[in-house]
């Protein structure tokens, strides 16, 4: 069952379109990411499930109830804000536990609510700090604490992990997952991160210009983005020009540069889709380099470049017959030496993991 | 020396600035009745004197009923303008504010004698504390809002939807989170509000009825010598009482940046 629904929603600030008739179903105790570039309304969506936009048009609900004319502040959402928004005045233990000073609860309750908010985000003890006087980690754990103690039937992320260090951010992004497993709460994050939301959502949906381009789990997203402006945003991606030169009855047959004449099964195209883009989409890793002399369907090539990461080597492959160098990863097993730059190969590629676009 | 040019003009520059604030505490402590070299030796009478003078009860009474009610007002048109300034965006924005902070460096003979005019001549009103209170707001609220727009410029802009969020009305939030952030400002900008007031003489002497307020009254009695000395007293606890004012609205100023965990960058002291 679906836990909030948007219906159609549109969004304007003057005469910019902020928001396309966004149309989506969020379930219930799902970890849902809305992942884009920045401008592309991500965070504007989030603020409008959260109340703290008005719609232009369309319908959100939640939870069963249409949400058109309930302030922020009646919604049964809470927020995690990109800059953590403690209040400064305030002691950690009354930041978490403002949101329940309009439940008079005895000063006990009060407190024991608090105290296992804070053991719930690995805060035990720092009730008495003083908030302004918290590391960034800490503060986000406050925010997520004082969102949570209100038992919110979805929780929203607004970039919650940006302004973190990369270590922190890592660690942060497992805990969060971990939490929303506990409390079994929706939560929605907002992040212009792919890797972030590949590694922490049940679902994303990809935002450009206001419109979801895609909204699928993060393996289908990768594996087979919808179009190639999705391809390029999530991971890497090598794009060869292509053209569509038969079609069966179980397969098409592509033409494709650099690589020759590919046979595409049908289940390994887009559903429904009649006729295709000129161009097909590879990951690096579904190209390698070949080590053996003298297989079958390798072609030829030249490397142009490479990048030595220790576990992975990224090659710059020049295809013959091509003008831009395909990106190729290799895993650096001692039995396969490193190439050098400039030396001719052969490169083969895993014809499952050919990505075809609908045009 | 490095920089020996450089450190004399310094010292010239501060006693230029503060001798003659500092004659004044001088003779107020010096027997003689005319204010010349050389001193004739410590006494207290003026002081004595001034608690004797009702004319300048009342124009100290005056002045602080004058000063209070200017500070409140600046305060709260500050806080609305500071608030608008920093939170909302609006057409003619820069323009508006710029014409609210004009004040700040309008001579105040001109600000004195337009009032004067638009007092006396358009509107009828009788001359009294009030048009006096009008004035004194006119000026002192672009102090008000220089000092509120730092305070509500340092918040962050989620802290109101936060407590939205967390179940706060706008309002709710404004009282109880905005509101506290920003009150070491509304206490700093008071009290200089207040000094300002207390201290102001154009407007005062342009715009005062039959209640002159304390600066007016000291004008006043400098036409007579023998009253020169009570009125370096009085000018003395008037330096003294600013002072103490400012110092505490610079207290309070810092201690608001400090709250917001935020980097001082400079205040009026």
């Amino acid at each position: 069952m679906s836990i909030i629904s948007l219906r159609g929603i549109e969004k304007y600030y003057g005469d910019y379109h902020a928001l396309k008739g966004i149309e989506c179903e969020i379930a219930e105790g799902e970890f849902f990411s809305l992942l884009g570039p920045s401008g592309c309304g991500k965070t504007t969506l989030l603020r409008v499930i959260a109340g703290f936009e008005d719609v232009s048009g369309g319908t959100v609900v939640i939870g069963g109830q249409d949400m058109a004319g309930v302030p922020a502040n009646k919604r049964p959402t809470n927020m995690v804000f990109q800059s953590y928004a403690i209040f400064p005045h305030l002691s950690v233990a009354e930041n978490v536990g403002y949101g329940l000073r309009r439940a008079r609860l005895s000063a006990a309750d009060m407190s024991a609510k608090v105290d296992d908010a804070l053991k719930m985000v690995g805060l035990e003890g720092f009730g008495a700090r003083a908030s302004h006087a918290l590391s960034g980690g800490q503060r986000q754990r406050v925010a997520l604490a004082r969102a949570l103690i209100l038992e919110p039937k979805v929780l929203l992320l607004d970039e919650p992990l940006s302004a973190l260090d990369k270590k922190m951010r890592e660690q942060m992004q497992s805990e969060l997952r971990r939490l929303q497993r506990q409390v079994g709460i929706t939560f929605i994050l907002v992040t212009h991160d792919q890797e972030e939301a590949l590694i922490m959502s049940d679902r994303i949906a990809v935002m450009f210009e206001g419109e979801i381009a895609q909204l699928a789990s993060p393996q289908e997203l990768y594996r087979r983005p919808a179009t190639r402006r999705v391809g390029e945003f999530i991971g890497v991606m090598n794009f060869l020009d292509a053209r569509q030169i038969d079609i069966g009855s179980d397969e098409v047959r592509f033409a494709v540069e650099g690589l020759g004449d590919i046979n595409i099964r049908v289940k390994n195209l887009p559903k429904g889709a009649r006729s295709f883009a000129p161009v097909v989409g590879l990951r690096p890793e579904a190209l390698s380099i070949n080590y053996e002399a003298n297989a079958k369907s390798a072609v030829p090539g030249k490397i142009v470049d490479l990048s030595y990461y220790g576990d992975m080597t990224y090659y710059e492959v020049l295809l013959d017959g091509t003008s831009q160098p395909v990106t190729i990863s290799m895993k650096n097993l001692t039995s396969r030496p490193i190439l050098e730059r400039g030396s001719e190969t052969r490169v083969t590629w895993d014809e499952g993991s050919l990505v075809v676009f609908a045009n | 020396m490095k920089g020996g040019w450089l450190r004399v003009y310094a010292i010239v520059y501060l006693v230029f600035l503060y001798l003659p604030v500092l004659l004044l505490p001088m003779f107020a402590f010096n027997q003689g009745t005319v204010i010349a070299f050389p001193l004739k030796g410590f006494t207290t009478e003026w002081f004595v004197q001034l608690a004797g003078i009702q004319a300048l009860h009342g124009a100290l009474l005056n002045s602080v009923f004058v000063a209070f009610v200017t500070a409140s007002l600046s305060v709260i048109f500050g806080i609305c303008a500071a608030r608008a300034s920093t939170r909302f965006r609006f057409p003619y924005k820069g323009t508006i504010m710029g014409v609210i902070m004009v004040p700040l460096v309008l001579p105040e003979i001109i600000v004195a004698v337009s009032l004067l005019v638009v007092m006396v001549q358009v509107l009828d009103l009788p001359l009294s504390a009030w048009t006096v209170i009008a004035g004194h707001t006119l000026i002192c609220t672009p102090f008000a809002i220089a000092i509120l727009t730092s305070s509500f410029q340092g918040l962050d802009q989620s802290l109101e939807e936060a407590a939205v969020d967390l179940g706060e009305t706008r309002w709710g939030a404004f009282k109880n989170i905005i509101l506290p952030l920003v009150s070491p400002g509304i206490v700093a900008s008071f009290l200089i509000c207040f000094t300002i007031s207390l201290d102001e003489f154009i407007i005062a002497f342009f715009l005062t009825g039959a209640e002159p307020t304390l600066p007016v009254y000291i004008w006043s009695q400098l036409r007579f010598p023998t009253k020169i000395p009570a009125v370096m007293a009085l000018g003395t606890l008037m330096l003294v009482a600013s002072l103490i004012i400012l110092s505490v609205a610079e207290f309070y100023r810092r201690r608001g940046v400090a709250r917001v965990g935020g980097k001082d960058s400079g205040g009026f002291l």
